[in-house]
């Protein structure tokens, strides 16, 4: 969209966003966005966990500040300085996470937030509910406690909440992401009946089928940059399959200046050999925040870069887990080298060659208080030659340590310095190192480059290379298709925690795996 | 809890081989710590000028009777000894993240099963065998008490504070049973155990009343400070303390490690109460619980869980608790002060470590 055009129709929009960029310590989180958001239109902001889009909504809600560009309200340029300013401008907001206090009834809930010195006006309230409630065709109960409501009613009530308030501009979190297919479908059907009222609403997701479902404009980030837009003039005129396979081109197609843009070496294929790790029927119960498996299997022989593709959230932290053992696994067999290891603990899974390396740098994968040099050995506590009858040899220790730093180019002020003071870049090298070093056999990598800068992206996926043409058998979990397909031999789909289709990573391989990703056979 | 002893841990331990900077950082903590101590005292004054006491006197009596008398000085250390046995079992489970709030209960148990079990033991055993006898069966006791607490954390992750807070209650009014109803010496009116003779107790130091047992307590937590900074058993305690999830993720047995943490924190614990009693008190008075439990974790928290430093805080509390209950009788000021000067301490240096973060924040930035 050039600027001349969103300057044309400035007039019709409630609140526009014009080369808006916010940074944040080493990541660019939105880069020169442009948006309107009109009366009357749903608007689909698409894109996949860490594109920006929860940075955009802060700006719109009041919690952030461009860095640069500006926010039109109206037309005019305004400064969006706090929550209760947004509020004030008509922009009401429903969080990802319910933001309602579950021990109060709803009626409590919707007059929190009114000036302390006067009485809470409960018949204003319920006239002002009624009203709004009869137009919107939905029923709420106002003397009920949040807590026995079910997840979607809690939904209405936020959604309520904003309209009670005055909003214009409504702006929806991930709100599908905890509600049944049918809350779901209830909720296409309010946001419509709102929209025809005249309201505008921003509808954040990263389900394509949702945003063809519900939308009548889709604006696609990629990590930061929105890279399309559907008008929708455009969107009525396609069909629901067209609208998919668009984003699909949008979200996953490769651009032209992608500096990450490798040619993937030709591998010899080296189908004779055993497989290093298999893995048949892997199957891990469904907990209350996260997807299980179901009957996951596959083969990586070694060499071999096995991919997973698949939309963040869909199993892939669980699949990584539950082979490294720190998931409990219902059933299934996992063999490494012919021998089963899948009632091994976790340190004998590694102690057998299986390496997890972890995605979540500082959370689990390192102690981010303790020295460097501590952090290459937190798996091998104990172990000689760097503890000797149970007792630290700081001098082995640092020896090892000094020559991990060189070898992996870990960039530290010392070996003393606690590695969370680090960046990203080298914490990641510490993690490749402890992995890496001497008797790996299988490499578990889940999303290695998430959040890295290009020098170190490349440097990681140079280690991973360097792995798999060693002789070992590598995982690479990754919601980077480009990564996966500058990789792998294979890449296989992850969907709602089952492997959907593996796909042998040839010319259309791009194609097939976009299909598979969103639900469509090869 | 954002106090972060692993840095400060591994700064003191590399201190002889490294120069100016870390002698810097080491006159910085001093400051920081010395600075706020005496910020305290004089608030601390300014409070009891409000009730009317002349503070300069108050201060003088502690250290008089708590510091420099002879006899108070032995007083000061004779009490240490049950002090550092419970800050040694509170720098292990502090360190491993576990906030084992229960060690009065664990105390009081050990220190009955110790008055119980001692004088019996003496009469069948050399008197040496018999004390380590006690020792041993107080610890053991301690352990299982805790052991509730232990594995509700460790398999069901119940909080522990509540838990180890809950299982103190119980356990001081299990001991006061016990003293009454099964070790009730028949002999006296007032329910307690039997006395352990003075001649069979821990023998004292040289030619003063200082039990023996400051020995043990100093070896102690001397042992504990070592494992927990110098083996690999206290590494991994240490990654259970500082992130849980690396510790799961690195292949530690979680649980198991949870469970030992406790049962050390609270066999340390138990062991504080027989050293009060085999060496000092003798007997167990059904109503007797000198909460020293509670007393020691603001002084583990000043020593930052450090060995060392605890061993200096320790002795700080000591000479405040003696000589603070005889300026308290002499001055008509509630014994209870010495907590109010203590906590005004602990304040102020959570107030100095917040402004010196800022300060450093600001400085980076």
């Amino acid at each position: 969209m050039s600027s001349l055009s969103s300057s044309s129709v400035a007039g019709r929009d409630i609140v526009a966003l014009e080369g808006v960029t916010k940074r944040f310590p080493g990541i660019v989180a939105n880069d020169s966005v442009d948006l309107s958001i009109r009366p009357g239109e749903v608007h689909v902001l698409l894109g996949e966990n860490g594109a920006g889009k929860s940075t955009l909504i802060g700006m719109l809600s009041g919690l952030q500040q461009p860095d640069e560009g500006r926010i039109l309200v109206d037309g005019k340029p305004t400064p969006i300085t706090s929550p209760r300013h947004a509020l004030a401008l008509g922009i009401g907001t429903v969080f990802q996470h319910m933001m309602l206090v579950p021990t109060l009834t709803v009626a409590e809930n919707l007059l929190l937030g009114g000036p302390w010195w006067q009485r809470p006006r409960t018949e204003e309230l319920a006239a002002r509910v009624a009203e709004i409630t009869s137009t919107l065709g939905i029923t709420v109960k106002l003397h009920a406690k949040v807590s026995e409501l079910s997840l979607g009613e809690q939904q209405q009530v936020e959604i309520l909440r904003a309209m009670v308030r005055n909003s214009r501009l409504l702006i929806l979190d991930e709100s599908t992401s905890m509600l049944t297919p049918k809350g779901i479908d209830e909720l296409g059907a309010l946001m419509r009946r709102l929209v025809e009222q005249g309201l505008a609403i921003v509808f954040i997701t990263h389900k394509l089928k949702e945003a063809a479902a519900f939308g009548d404009r889709i604006s696609v980030l990629k990590l930061g940059r929105k890279v399309g837009e559907i008008p929708p003039e455009r969107f009525r005129a396609l069909g629901e399959q067209e609208i998919v396979s668009e984003i699909v081109e949008l979200m996953f197609g490769k651009q032209k200046d992608d500096p990450e843009a490798v040619e993937r070496p030709v591998r010899t294929a080296r189908a004779g050999t055993a497989p290093l790790l298999q893995v048949a029927d892997l199957t891990v119960a469904p907990t209350d925040n996260a997807p299980g498996l179901s009957s996951i299997s596959f083969d990586i022989r070694p060499g071999e870069i096995l991919g997973i593709a698949g939309i963040d959230g869909n199993g892939q932290k669980q699949l990584a887990e539950a082979l490294a053992g720190q998931r409990a696994a219902t059933s299934g067999s996992v063999r490494l080298d012919g021998a089963a290891i899948e009632t091994l603990s976790v340190g004998d899974r590694r102690r057998r060659g299986l390496r997890y390396l972890t995605d979540d740098r500082l959370g689990e994968g390192t102690v981010g208080t303790f020295p460097v040099s501590i952090n290459f050995f937190l798996k091998q506590v104990g172990a000689a030659p760097f503890w000797r009858n149970g007792v630290e040899q700081r001098a082995e220790i640092d020896k090892r340590a000094a020559q991990l730093v060189r070898e992996y180019d870990v960039r530290t002020p010392s070996l003393k310095t606690p590695v969370a003071r680090l960046s990203g870049g080298n914490i990641q090298k510490v993690l490749l190192a402890r992995e890496l070093a001497e008797g790996a056999k299988v490499v578990i990598f889940n999303k290695p480059t998430y959040g890295l800068d290009l020098a170190n992206t490349l440097a990681s996926r140079q280690r991973i290379r360097d792995t798999a043409a060693r002789g070992l058998a590598v995982l690479l979990i990754s919601t980077d298709l480009e990564e996966l397909l500058g990789m792998c031999d294979r890449i296989a789909v992850i969907a709602n925690g089952a492997l959907v289709g593996t796909v042998e990573n040839a010319d259309d391989a791009r194609t097939k795996v976009g299909r598979l990703m969103i639900g469509l056979a090869a | 809890m954002s106090i972060d002893t692993a840095p400060t841990v591994s700064a003191t331990a590399l201190d002889a081989t490294s120069g100016t900077v870390t002698r810097r950082d080491i006159l910085h903590r001093m400051l920081m710590t010395l600075g706020p101590i005496l910020a305290a005292l004089v608030i601390a004054g300014c409070i009891l000028l409000a009730v009317g006491v002349d503070p300069l006197a108050y201060y003088g009596f502690v250290l008089e009777k708590g510091l420099f008398s002879p006899l108070g000085i032995q007083q000061t250390l004779t009490r240490m000894a049950p002090l550092l046995f419970l800050a040694a079992g509170l720098i292990v489970a502090f360190r491993a993240g576990m906030w084992n709030l229960g060690g009065d209960g664990q105390f009081l148990l050990g220190a009955v099963t110790a008055a119980a079990s001692a004088p019996v033991f003496v009469q069948i055993m050399p008197a040496w065998l018999a004390l380590f006898c006690s020792f041993l069966i107080a610890m053991v006791v301690a352990m299982i008490w805790s052991l509730v607490p232990a594995l509700l954390r460790a398999y069901q992750g119940v909080n522990e504070i509540i838990t180890t807070l809950m299982m103190t209650f119980l356990g001081t009014s299990l001991a006061n049973v016990l003293v009454k109803l099964a070790f009730r010496d028949p002999n006296t009116t007032v329910p307690q155990t039997r006395t352990l003779p003075v001649e069979d107790r821990l023998p004292r130091l040289f030619e003063t009343t200082i039990t023996s047992g400051l020995l043990l307590g100093l070896a102690a937590i001397l042992i504990v400070h070592l494992v927990m900074t110098r083996t690999a058993f206290g590494l991994k305690l240490r990654i259970v303390g500082a992130n849980p999830r690396a510790a799961v993720h690195s292949g530690l047995g979680v649980p198991g490690l949870t469970v030992a943490v406790f049962a050390i924190s609270a066999g340390l614990a138990g062991l504080a109460g027989a050293v009060d009693i085999i060496g000092v008190q003798g007997n167990v008075r059904a109503d007797w619980n000198p909460a020293y439990g509670l007393a020691v974790i603001p002084a583990v928290f000043l020593a930052r869980m450090n060995g060392f430093a605890a061993i200096g805080f320790v002795f700080l509390l000591s000479v405040l608790s003696i000589g603070g209950e005889s300026a308290a009788r002499r001055l008509g000021v509630p014994n209870h002060f010495t907590l109010v000067l203590v906590s005004i301490v602990l304040i102020v240096l959570a107030l100095a470590e917040y402004f010196d973060h800022r300060y450093n924040q600001s400085r980076r930035a």
